[in-house]
């Protein structure tokens, strides 16, 4: 066996230049980026975008349906108002649009005061009416007569970060307990093998609800939020320390670490600086597909009521005030948090499916059938093959 | 082959020996128990408990006993006599309240399962066969939106339709003039007039993750050489198609066939919730709400050993199916 050197004309790219290279060439991904960069701007800069606080109410208008932004010469960007019917036996307010109630609307207007990102005191806001107080429900407001889309928003911050957050958790586990296991094998391994197996063999969402009503009550929103990604993670790490613990297995035997070893590289450095580097980008990426199972988990937690709780704002929280389809029926507009987390989680789908693949350019280990997105699993070859044996 | 399974059923007689703690540590976890509920419901009632009730109360369920005396109880009563115990909150045994909702449950599971097959199964093969046609990047897409609606939306907007634009009530299992009928013709028709959406909703999901699978295993077959081989003797395209490919990429059919045996009493949790069906899973939430704590430690260790179970049934109709599989646990 000989080595050749790269030679100076061949050139060579980093690792991460690569990547870039394999995922731009992905369509589906960009076009997952494209959604998801704008979507967690808007999150981290949600009370700027948002036109309201989370908590404004307007106990008058319940249940207003979504207004129409209209722009006129004479007026600029402007709402209808709304005339308000009171149902005499059942108490029902019924809104009609009323082009003789214009009420005007801003970009750049001064409205609810914020900290944004918590430190730069500011009242402006994107879009909102622009006399502070009328109303202006872009998509419609919710049974408190709170603006749907201010709270849609808000809640886009919770609901983008529990996903991450709940992944680093699951990050670190997955990699130490894996790690763990791969690396010394034998009766170690076999203890954590037989421990996972466990934690998997509990089913997850009796789990999910026995766990988190099992939270005391009294924590604040910001603990409770911890709790839950906690809870979240339990399933994500499992399975990443099972791909963790295979990818040392079989690194394990490789020539560039027993090189190491022979070189007298102590066992946390082989670790560190040799082992995990060449399988890290793999497990990212792979866990950036965990990201959506996340958001969905939460979702539904919360939507039981046995997540997140008001004052808290999340998706989940706010799909739980569509539970009942009378409700529904009555505000459909109630469902729009619902579609927000659909188009996320798509987005994500595509977005981790194409990172997943740029990580791994080689396509091979045994991972030929995880890695590459299932519409590009064969060659274009076999698919010259499979078209002339169809025709035929 | 024995030996290899025999070893896989003493492993779940651990693991289902672990849950079973897990499960009681997980009901004894919140704070306070039923009796401080119901203290609790009491006084919003406006009524409040005498503490000598309140004492009795607490004696009668044995609360105040150490909990590993509670688990010790509980436990034994499950291995040596069946009995789960009895629910605080419905006063019945847990047995006789999860053993009314098995048949609508198992009525869900299975259907929304063989809906799953029937679609997922014929759509996989033609997305694999005929790779990056506009059929197949349309189902893919579909599939991708299948993966990302949450449940309980998807049935909400059937119910919203259902309810706006045909004016009937989709939750629930029957329309209200059928509620208390006896069963008769109409009423099994009303029955399956209600029943089509839930199973719907839960298969949906499951449809479009099993379309991704059957098609990914099926184009690691499809240009193998012993399809090349078999081409080349002249078999017809669809009988080697069916023949070969086909039947080594079925694996995920049995691996999924295991997943009915919890089914059979959880339901679907979020969409019984949402559809109000008499399923387990509502049982289990409202359970879990009021610290009803043999009911919900009794659900989830019935639940976790149909999931055990369920999994190793899996693994030995794998072993029947695919001689590949059979071969590896000879050799462990």
């Amino acid at each position: 066996m000989f080595l050749r050197r790269p030679t100076k004309e061949v050139g060579t790219l980093p690792q991460w230049r690569l990547m870039w290279r394999q995922f731009r060439r992905h369509r589906l991904a960009m076009a997952g980026a494209a959604i998801l960069i704008p979507v967690y701007f808007v999150a981290i800069f949600a009370e700027f975008f948002a036109p309201m606080s989370s908590s404004t109410a307007n106990t008058s208008m319940t249940y207003a349906p979504p207004q129409m932004v209209r722009y006129s010469g004479e007026h600029g960007l402007h709402v209808y108002g709304y005339t308000t019917e009171r149902d005499a036996t059942t108490y029902a307010q019924t809104y009609t649009e009323d082009p003789a109630k214009v009420v005007r609307v801003g970009l750049f207007v001064h409205g609810d005061e914020y900290r944004l990102l918590g430190l730069i005191p500011s009242d402006i806001h994107l879009i909102g009416p622009v006399t502070k107080g009328e109303p202006v429900f872009l998509l419609g407001s919710d049974g408190n007569g709170r603006d749907l889309l201010s709270r849609l928003i808000h809640g886009a911050r919770v609901s983008l970060s529990i996903g991450l957050v709940g992944v680093a958790a699951s990050f670190l586990l997955g990699m130490l307990i894996g790690g763990i296991s791969g690396y010394f094998g034998g009766g170690v391994d076999n203890v954590v093998q037989r421990v996972i197996e466990f934690l998997m063999a509990i089913p997850t969402l009796p789990l999910w609800m026995a766990l988190s009503a099992a939270l005391p009550t009294d924590w604040g929103p910001l603990t409770r939020y911890f709790a839950i990604t906690v809870l979240l993670s339990l399933i994500g790490w499992t399975g990443l320390a099972r791909d963790v613990r295979g990818r040392f297995l079989s690194l394990r035997e490789e020539d560039f670490v027993t090189a190491a070893r022979l070189d007298g590289v102590g066992r946390l450095s082989i670790i560190f600086r040799h082992m995990i580097p060449s399988f890290a980008s793999h497990i990212i990426a792979s866990l950036s597909l965990a990201i959506p199972a996340m958001i969905l988990g939460e979702t539904s937690l919360s939507f039981l009521g046995l997540g997140l709780q008001a004052p808290a704002v999340s998706w989940g929280v706010l799909l739980e005030g569509a539970q009942n389809v009378r409700v529904v029926a009555n505000a459909p507009w109630l469902l729009a948090p619902g579609v927000a987390v659909v188009i996320v989680v798509v987005a994500m789908n595509f977005f981790g499916d194409g990172l997943r693949d740029a990580a791994d350019p080689y396509g091979s280990a045994g991972g030929a059938r995880r890695r590459k997105p299932f519409w590009r699993r064969a060659g274009r070859r076999a698919s010259a093959t499979i078209n002339m044996a169809t025709e035929r | 082959m024995l030996g290899y399974f025999g070893r896989r059923l003493l492993y779940v007689v651990v693991t289902l020996w672990a849950i079973s703690i897990a499960a009681f540590v997980i009901i004894n976890l919140p704070p306070g128990d039923y009796v401080s509920t119901l203290i609790a419901n009491a006084q919003a009632g406006g009524e409040g408990l005498t503490p000598a009730e309140i004492e009795n109360l607490r004696l009668r369920y044995g609360l105040d006993d150490p909990i590993f005396l509670q688990y010790w109880r509980w436990i034994t009563a499950i291995l040596l006599h069946g009995d789960f115990g009895q629910s605080f909150a419905w006063n019945q045994p847990v047995a006789t309240l999860i053993g009314e909702r098995v048949a609508l449950s198992a009525i869900l599971s299975i259907s929304s399962l063989l809906m799953v097959w029937a679609i997922a199964f014929p759509i996989g093969i033609y997305s694999a066969v005929k790779q990056y046609s506009w059929g197949d990047y349309g189902f893919s897409f579909l599939g991708f939106i299948g993966m990302a609606v949450p449940e309980f939306m998807l049935a909400l907007v059937l119910m919203y339709i259902g309810f706006r634009y045909f004016g009937a009530s989709v939750g629930g299992l029957f329309s209200p003039e059928f509620q208390d009928a006896a069963w008769n013709l109409g009423k099994v028709l009303d029955l399956m007039g209600h029943l089509w959406v839930p199973i719907l909703v839960i298969g949906v999901s499951g449809t479009a993750g099993m379309i991704r699978v059957t098609r990914a295993n099926l184009l690691d077959e499809l240009y193998r050489p012993y399809v090349h081989t078999a081409r080349a003797k002249g078999l017809p395209e669809w009988k080697l198609l069916l023949k070969y490919p086909v039947r080594m990429s079925l694996s995920p059919f049995f691996s999924t066939v295991g997943w009915l045996l919890p089914g059979l009493i959880g339901g679907e949790t979020i969409v019984s919730v949402v559809m109000s069906l008499p399923t387990g899973g509502p049982l289990l939430l409202s359970g879990v709400m009021s610290q009803d704590m043999y009911l919900v430690g009794s659900f989830i260790m019935i639940l976790s050993t149909l999931t055990v179970v369920g999994t190793v049934v899996s693994d030995l109709a794998l072993a029947w199916w695919d001689p590949r599989i059979r071969k590896r646990y000879k050799r462990e």
